[in-house]
């Protein structure tokens, strides 16, 4: 049976590499022939990772339980606050 | 319909993607499936008209291009079938429909292809009026599939560059050379004019119901008229159809083509339906060995 194997590429130099899709192939080396026919023949990629799908290990539901918003920006909101600072100071612009 | 396919059917209308991995209800999976098998398939046997015009290609230039696009079109059905097989279809399955004329492919690939004219005509205007659909498809529910139609369509902005090039140079050549594209052009008017299908309201299709199209067919093929016509007609081109006109508020009018006739070639029974899957067949029973091969070795 062909295995599943996901590609990744980099577009140009620092560029992160990206999902760009899945090829089957029988083997490692199939995988490699097909994986720059199919995403690098026209020079749109640097560089390719391709990971055997059974190696990928995905992770999802990430469940905000504790409400950990002040670890974001839109954990703060400081315009009221800011404004008031500013009227103490005599700073406010009318 | 239970709550949950109910959930996941307010989910998608609402502009929510599914993943390969998640829950789908079975009719979802169904229509999703046969719509992408038809995709690849399309593209697949979409080869096998240009094919013909490889070693008769007029100059190397020409055969390089050409041969590049039909790579491209290849890539794209092994592109399309994988996302079928993660759907739960394999590709041998899918080629076993094929070629035993259990599954279907778009119309305008039922055709012969008579001229070097007609390699112009396709890679135009077919190509123009599948990239039209393709885009359209970017906003499919099933993410996989709008993803993969991102590197489709980059692909497919260059074959019609190369189509309208083709067209150029004949327009431009001899009164023979121009003869061919119009002669071209006059043939494939209708199964262009078919190729988005019956006017199905958007309301009515169930493949926008479930959002895995997001565009009417008349609101495609108003989009290739409007977008396509002016451009033929400004190469002194004429198209065979005395109804089209565009009315005062853009909308354009045309002979209405025969539906009845559109299910018959894509059942089937187009005038080159016969032997490109006869070809198909032959070439599947030639290769056998090599996958055999191949895989015999890997494993």
């Amino acid at each position: 049976m062909p295995m599943v194997f996901e590609v990744f590429r980099r577009e140009r130099p620092g560029a992160p590499m990206q999902h760009a899709g899945s090829i089957a192939a029988p083997d490692q080396r199939f995988a490699e022939i097909y994986a720059r026919e199919q995403y690098g023949r026209r020079g749109e990629s640097e560089a390719l990772w391709l990971v055997p799908r059974g190696a990928i290990d995905e992770l999802g539901e990430f469940v905000d339980e504790f409400d950990l918003k002040y670890r974001r920006v839109d954990g703060y909101s400081i315009k009221e606050r800011l404004k008031e600072a500013r009227q103490r100071a005599g700073t406010l612009e009318s | 319909m239970d709550e949950r396919t109910e959930a996941f059917l307010a989910h998608v209308q609402d502009g929510g993607l599914v993943e390969t991995g998640d829950w789908m209800p079975d009719e979802y999976r169904a229509r999703l499936t046969k719509f992408v098998e038809m995709h690849a398939n399309s593209e697949l046997m979409g080869v096998l008209p240009e094919r013909d015009w490889i070693l008769r290609a007029p100059t190397l230039q020409r055969k390089l291009a050409l041969t590049a696009k039909i790579q491209d079109e290849v890539g794209h059905a092994q592109l399309l079938y994988r996302v079928v097989d993660d759907l739960g279809k394999p590709r041998d399955a899918c080629l076993d429909d094929l070629i035993a004329g259990r599954s279907k492919f778009h119309n305008v690939f039922h055709y012969p292809t008579r001229t070097w004219g007609d390699v112009g005509v396709i890679a135009w205007l077919v190509d123009a009026a599948a990239i039209i659909s393709q885009k359209a498809l970017l906003k499919c529910s099933y993410a996989p599939y709008a993803r993969i139609m991102r590197k489709i369509c980059w692909e497919e902005s260059f074959h019609i560059l190369h189509g309208r090039d083709v067209v150029l140079t004949l327009v431009t050549g001899t009164d023979m050379q121009r003869e061919l594209v119009q002669e071209a052009l006059d043939r494939w008017w209708e199964p262009l004019m078919m190729f988005h299908g019956n006017p199905i309201p958007a309301d009515e299709d169930p493949m926008v119901h479930w959002r895995i199209k997001s565009q009417a067919n008349e609101e495609a093929r108003q989009q290739f008229l409007e977008g396509y016509v002016p451009q033929v007609r400004e190469l002194g081109l004429t198209l065979p159809d005395p109804k089209l006109r565009r009315d005062d508020d853009g909308v354009w009018h045309y002979t209405e083509p025969d539906w009845d006739t559109l299910m018959a070639v894509v059942s089937g029974h187009g005038p080159a339906s016969a032997e490109r899957l006869a070809f198909r067949r032959l070439s599947r029973a030639e290769v056998d060995w090599v996958s055999r091969t191949v895989l015999a070795e890997a494993a």
